[in-house]
């Protein structure tokens, strides 16, 4: 609730996160050229790129603000389990940060010329795996908190482990355009998603108690 | 009971109470509460204490209202609008409660983190420089909380230069020496 309040006083930085995400996905269509087919057949892997990226621009923010203005030390000493902290924290990103791009990822698939029971499974696929995304973010997040140049290091910690969320994610897409059920890749990322659920935020507290110390 | 933590800058004031908080883990030795080690005791120590440090957790983007019934709902005891109102007034912020915490001076910032106190429930309070760029009246203010609590059987632990008149309750001091080598005193389990 009360980061939602802080995001709303701060709305440039989602918006900045969202046109990010369009830009990037739009630079392929302008740098490619209009054939159809082509664009047809990268699009799942543009727009699920785009999304990973954009969602690691705002992850660096997650616990930031909190660490530098002590917030962070209060929601260590509070009587709720950290666990729960976490996860309301999260909930609030993928709220602010990746929500709008699920909306807006339907949008520019039209761009890429994809029929609309595709965009239906992009748009599936993406809200799935979004909260994946923020999820292990959030531990990426906590680990190179208070570090300089934690941007790049984020980077490079998370990005890897993105890589299963991207394969079964642009694989839904993928599978939808060429005619097969994309639902064994949606099932897998459901999995996933389950799994990050219950670790994630565990992993993440660990991890804060360990940065502050 | 007042226990008041002084010593040159680096000597391990804050150190000390962050340990004491549960926030780092002594390299040996182990904090007791009650009798029982603090980590055991975890989520149920924390309802038991309350800490305001160097960074008071005072957020920019929001006013005072909003920032005192958050950080009050944090640490476990959730404030009516009047009530936060109330503790507002009690610190001099009335007619500053809807302004954002930037256009605030460092002083009131302190003030409002302050007003946290004022409706908490927490037996031990753990503060950390909380008279830093206070002026008199603020001072005194402080002083009336910290007494208030102890007349009710609270605990503070409080760590500053400055001396304080506080004439309820027990009054032990502290002194860390610098460079603090290896143990700094024995702080038994409070009763």
């Amino acid at each position: 609730m009360r980061d939602l309040m802080l995001a709303w006083r701060r709305r440039a930085d989602v918006l900045s996160t969202l046109f990010f995400f369009v830009i990037v996905a739009s630079l392929f269509p302008l740098g490619i050229g209009p054939e159809t087919q082509l664009l047809r057949s990268i699009a799942p892997g543009v727009v699920w790129v785009a999304a990973l990226l954009a969602s690691m621009l705002s992850l660096g923010r997650v616990f930031q603000s909190d660490e530098q203005d002590g917030t962070l030390e209060q929601m260590l000493l509070t009587p709720q389990p950290l666990y729960l902290v976490v996860l309301g924290k999260v909930l609030a990103q993928w709220l602010v940060s990746e929500v709008p791009l699920v909306l807006m990822a339907p949008l520019l698939g039209v761009q890429f010329g994809l029929a609309s029971d595709t965009l239906l499974i992009l748009f599936v696929s993406l809200l799935i795996g979004t909260p994946i995304l923020s999820l292990i973010g959030s531990i990426g997040a906590a680990l190179t908190l208070g570090l300089r140049g934690g941007g790049v290091l984020i980077a490079l910690l998370i990005l890897p482990l993105y890589i299963p969320v991207l394969i079964f994610g642009a694989g839904a897409v993928d599978a939808s355009i060429n005619g097969v059920s994309p639902q064994a890749n949606l099932y897998l990322l459901g999995a996933f998603l389950v799994v990050s659920l219950v670790f994630a935020p565990w992993a993440t507290s660990a991890a804060l108690r360990i940065s502050l110390e | 009971m007042l226990l008041q933590v002084t010593g040159p800058n680096g000597s391990g004031k804050t150190s000390l109470l962050r340990l004491i908080c549960g926030l780092t883990t002594p390299e040996s030795g182990k904090i007791k509460w009650y009798g029982a080690e603090i980590r055991s005791l975890a989520e149920e120590y924390s309802r038991s204490i309350t800490y305001i440090g160097h960074r008071i957790a005072v957020k920019e983007e929001l006013n005072s209202l909003e920032n005192l019934r958050i950080s009050s709902g944090l640490a476990g005891c959730e404030l009516t609008h009047d009530q936060a109102r109330q503790a507002l007034a009690r610190v001099g912020l009335t007619g500053r409660e809807s302004l954002p915490a930037r256009f605030l001076s460092e002083g009131q910032r302190r003030r409002s983190a302050l007003a946290r106190l004022i409706n908490c429930s927490a037996v031990l309070w753990i503060l950390d420089e909380v008279l830093a760029s206070l002026d008199h009246a603020a001072v005194t203010l402080v002083e009336s909380l910290i007494s208030e609590h102890l007349s009710k059987g609270g605990m503070v632990i409080v760590a500053t230069h400055q001396e304080l008149q506080i004439s309820t309750g027990s009054f032990h001091r502290l002194e860390l020496e610098a460079p603090a080598p290896g143990g700094t005193g024995s702080l038994g389990s409070p009763s």
